[in-house]
């Protein structure tokens, strides 16, 4: 079921992705099959938060940690993309200067802070989305697992956490753009980020992104690995009396998730064009856990899935009724948790289960 | 013509000082046998109304003050036979008796003219009036303004009133400023300056510091007293800074705590991770506003009274909507923690809105009540009344939750429960209802808690989400369970951050603290005392 599941997800993404794309590209704006291109963009951004809430997914559906400060990986991911984009303006922002940025030049910087080099190579960019959220995780991941903290306390401690650093990218002196961000964004690789072309490229990218992780999951979750770490997810203790060490598995698992959500962040910023502290909010972190509990939990696609329908919501909710999004995703987070605790694809599963027999 | 104001002010305050030997209560009746003070003031003459000044500041007559008031809101006028009237809102009003003026003309008035010699006689004749007034608050502070001045000229003014004064308070403060004009002045012997020297150090604020950094002595004994007297004042500027620190640390501490004592039992002794708690405190504070605009429109004059009338209101408003959410929501939920997390957080968004929907998406404007604004000072310390008052609120609060915890049927039913559950129901305690109980008890509390927040804080749908995280580190940083150490963490956090904000700045303080607390509970994962014992979970 899950392999079968995995397949018609992957081919699904990939399937619409080159669709929305061609479409957008190859046919005429008149044209009633035409797709615009702020679908494009809003499709590509769908399955950039569906790779975070696969990231959610493996760390809380298999390993049992609810972390409630993924969106603090997804967006460092997407700082250091952010800080890419930002070098490539050059002299094309609002002042003028090739080396800095627009918002050093307003707060008075004589020069580029020594965080900032190597930014403008597009492949350090790339390594360091990967990078940093995966050294916090490991950082982090370490102190937490090895001093047993666990359940309840951890999801606090992730989301003290992504509060911190919510705080910490506010501030002017941080050398980030303080409250405002990264933006302005003009181009990526040398392509305007403006051109049809270079948004269909990032949505055949995100997609393919996307089925990268989630066959690495897949795979992960699969293995002899993955089975400990069911294991330890269902009873740690058992599993540490067999003689495992639950909090090796537990930092790898977390680590691969923290830097799964770096990727997400750094193929959101191009496609949305900012980055801004807002997106460290402890809010985006449980919103990323509730897309992974509407589609259901443990299951992977389920978090694509759930990802992409509640996300699709937003959308519609905010344009149409934006008084009504908070409560339909608060009464979601209650009617999901108290009738639906396997999610949309578990209760599918075990109608077709019913089915069956 | 430099020396003019001095001179003016030499003789104003030289005449003051005679004003003295009057009595203050002068009646009436005994200033009219005495050449009129007024009478000078009736003249275009700026030299007369200087000497007349000078003449009604030793009158010791009560209508000096307000005549020399009337003169410096230009509302001061004269007409024929010398007569004088102070111009009101409501007519004139004659200057000598304070009495409705009925029979002048208004065409024959004319203003007391004034120039700035007049005016610095003023100024002059109203100080050495306060410094002789029968109210020794205006006493006192007309030497503290003496003070600041550091003006020679007054010593011998001062050595009078000094001489007059019976209180402590004012005389101390005479003193002072006596000692400041002496030091000023330059002259004295040096034992008499050393005593001055003494005098200010003892006097131990910022004032006295800097006069004794602007002297320039020569006589070695002197400036050796005068450095050492500013070591000791920078010393103990810096004892009243720190006292000045721990208050302010306290009162957020008491912020901390009451935001968290709710939390302290719907998650230290219940267990269950309520995500909504803090829009409980924010309810508590909307009730509050809710309070104040009934007041507003039914009987104003209950202002002060309506932070009484919240407090019960937003217990019962926040707590009874604890139980309705324990019975519809929660108690689905018990013993699935992240579970309960995810929905009391769904809840707190549907909350959220509601409220939005309901007030607006603005701050409310919650007023303060009269006895609640403002400021005392004691010694260096700077006390605001409402961080005073949150402080007490936050105290009486926790000793209350403790009595009910220890001493109520209640409450022995909820530590029965929270203990061994299953043998508590054998006993015949319904468990459902003291779970919902005390749900509802923490959540009444963190209305509580709204209603003073509402005094610092902006009133918004968002009150809420700027606590709740703090309110969790507050409660796993003092031991899950244990309502002492959630006093003692939300008092050590809150005295921390304020000891860092100088150091590092506001947010990067509170980010250290956060990192601090997640590298804290990394290290004693069940907080600074945890519970021991059977309670312990496996």
């Amino acid at each position: 079921m899950s392999r079968l599941s995995t397949r018609i997800c992957v081919a699904l993404v990939l399937g619409s992705a080159l669709l929305m794309a061609a479409l957008n590209l190859y046919t005429n704006a008149g044209s009633p099959v035409h797709v615009p291109t702020y679908a494009v963009s809003l499709v590509g951004k769908y399955l950039s938060f569906a790779i975070l809430a696969l990231a959610v997914d493996l760390v809380w559906g298999f390993g049992g940690i609810l972390s409630l400060g993924h969106a603090a990986f997804f967006a460092l991911g997407g700082y250091a993309m952010g800080m890419y984009l930002m070098r490539q303006i050059g002299p094309r922002g609002v002042y003028g200067n090739a080396i800095l940025p627009d918002f050093m030049v307003f707060l008075n910087y004589k020069e580029l802070p020594w965080y900032w080099h190597g930014f403008d190579n597009p492949a350090f960019a790339i390594v360091m989305a990967i990078v940093i959220p995966g050294f916090l995780a490991v950082i982090f991941g370490f102190l937490a697992f090895r001093s047993r903290v666990s359940g309840v306390y951890l999801s606090i401690i992730t989301q003290a956490l992504t509060y911190a650093l919510l705080l910490a990218f506010f501030r002017n002196d941080m050398g980030l753009g303080g409250n405002n961000g990264l933006t302005d964004f003009k181009e990526m690789f040398g392509l305007s980020l403006q051109a049809d072309t270079t948004r269909a490229g990032l949505l055949v990218a995100t997609a393919i992104a996307l089925t990268l992780c989630l066959l690495v999951s897949r795979f992960v979750v699969a293995s002899r690995f993955g089975k400990v770490l069911i294991a330890v997810r269902d009873s740690e203790s058992r599993t540490r009396f067999l003689g495992y060490r639950p909090e090796s598995y537990k930092l790898f698992v977390f680590v691969l998730s923290a830097i799964m959500a770096g990727i997400g962040g750094a193929l959101y910023v191009p496609q949305v064009g900012i980055i801004n502290p807002s997106e460290f909010s402890p809010a985006n972190s449980i919103e990323a856990v509730i897309w992974v509990a509407v589609g259901g939990r443990g299951t992977l696609v389920g978090a694509i899935l759930g990802a992409v329908l509640v996300n699709a919501g937003k959308t519609y909710l905010t344009g149409a009724f934006p008084e009504v999004w908070l409560f339909a995703l608060g009464f979601l987070f209650i009617l999901v948790t108290l009738l639906l605790p396997n999610g949309v694809l578990g209760m599918l599963q075990s109608r077709g289960k019913k089915d069956a027999s | 013509m430099t020396h003019l104001p001095r001179l003016l002010l030499l003789l104003a305050l030289g005449l003051a000082t005679a004003a003295i030997a009057t009595p203050v209560s002068a009646q009436p009746a005994t200033t009219t046998e005495a050449p009129d003070p007024f009478a000078g003031l009736a003249s275009d003459s700026f030299d007369d109304v200087i000497a007349a000044l000078g003449a009604l500041a030793v009158s010791g007559n009560p209508q000096a003050g307000p005549t020399i008031a009337a003169l410096q809101a230009d509302s001061l006028y004269y007409g024929p036979d010398q007569a004088l009237y102070i111009k009101t809102d409501s007519g004139y009003i004659d200057a000598r008796t304070g009495k409705p003026a009925t029979e002048m003309v208004e065409d024959d008035l004319s203003p007391v003219r004034v120039n700035n010699a007049v005016r610095r006689a003023m100024d002059a004749a109203k100080g050495g009036l306060d410094l002789s007034s029968p109210d020794p608050a205006i006493r006192q502070k007309a030497a503290e303004e003496v003070f600041k001045s550091r003006n020679p000229e007054t010593i011998s003014l001062l050595d009078r009133v000094i001489a007059q004064e019976s209180l402590p308070g004012p005389k101390a403060v005479m003193q002072q400023a006596r000692a400041a004009a002496q030091l000023t002045e330059g002259s004295g012997s040096d034992p008499a300056r050393l005593a001055d020297i003494a005098i200010l150090r003892a006097r131990g604020d910022m004032e006295a510091k800097s006069l004794l950094g602007s002297l320039h002595d020569k006589s070695p004994v002197v400036a050796a007293a005068t450095a050492a007297a500013i070591a000791s004042l920078e010393r103990l500027e810096q004892i009243w800074s720190l006292a000045q620190g721990v208050f302010y640390g306290m009162s957020l501490g008491a912020v901390l705590l009451l935001a968290a004592a709710g939390l302290a039992i719907t998650f230290g002794v219940m267990g269950v991770i309520n995500m909504a708690h803090g829009e409980m405190v924010m309810i508590g504070a909307y009730t509050t506003f809710a309070v104040q605009e009934a007041i507003r429109s039914y009987d104003p004059t209950l202002f002060g009274a309506s932070l009484f009338i919240a407090i019960p209101l937003a217990f019962l408003v926040s707590g009874g909507l604890g139980v309705v959410i324990e019975r519809c929501l929660i108690r689905f939920l018990y013993g699935r923690p992240l579970e309960t997390l995810l929905a009391t957080w769904g809840l707190s968004l549907v909350l959220q809105q509601a409220i939005r929907s309901m007030f607006g998406p603005s701050n409310r404007e919650v007023g303060t009540p009269q006895w609640m604004s403002g400021a005392t000072q004691w010694g260096g310390l700077t006390i605001t009344f409402n961080r005073l008052y949150i402080i007490i609120f936050a105290v009486v609060v926790i000793a209350a939750l403790m009595m009910v915890l220890r001493y109520t049927a209640l409450g022995l039913r909820m530590r029965a429960v929270t203990q061994n559950r299953r043998m508590a129901a054998a006993m015949g305690i319904r468990t459902p209802w003291i779970d919902a109980m005390t749900f509802g008890l923490g959540s009444g509390v963190a209305g509580m808690a709204g209603v003073a927040l509402s005094q610092i804080d902006n009133v918004s749908p968002n009150l809420g989400q700027s606590y709740i995280i703090d309110s969790f580190m507050v409660v796993v940083f003092g031991g899950v369970g244990n309502l002492w150490g959630t006093v003692v963490s939300a008092l050590t956090l809150g005295i921390v951050n304020k000891f860092l904000e100088p150091v590092a700045g506001a947010v990067l303080g509170k980010i250290v603290v956060l990192v601090a607390l997640i590298l804290f509970i990394q290290r004693k994962p069940r907080g600074m005392f945890p519970l021991k014992g059977r309670a312990v979970e496996p």
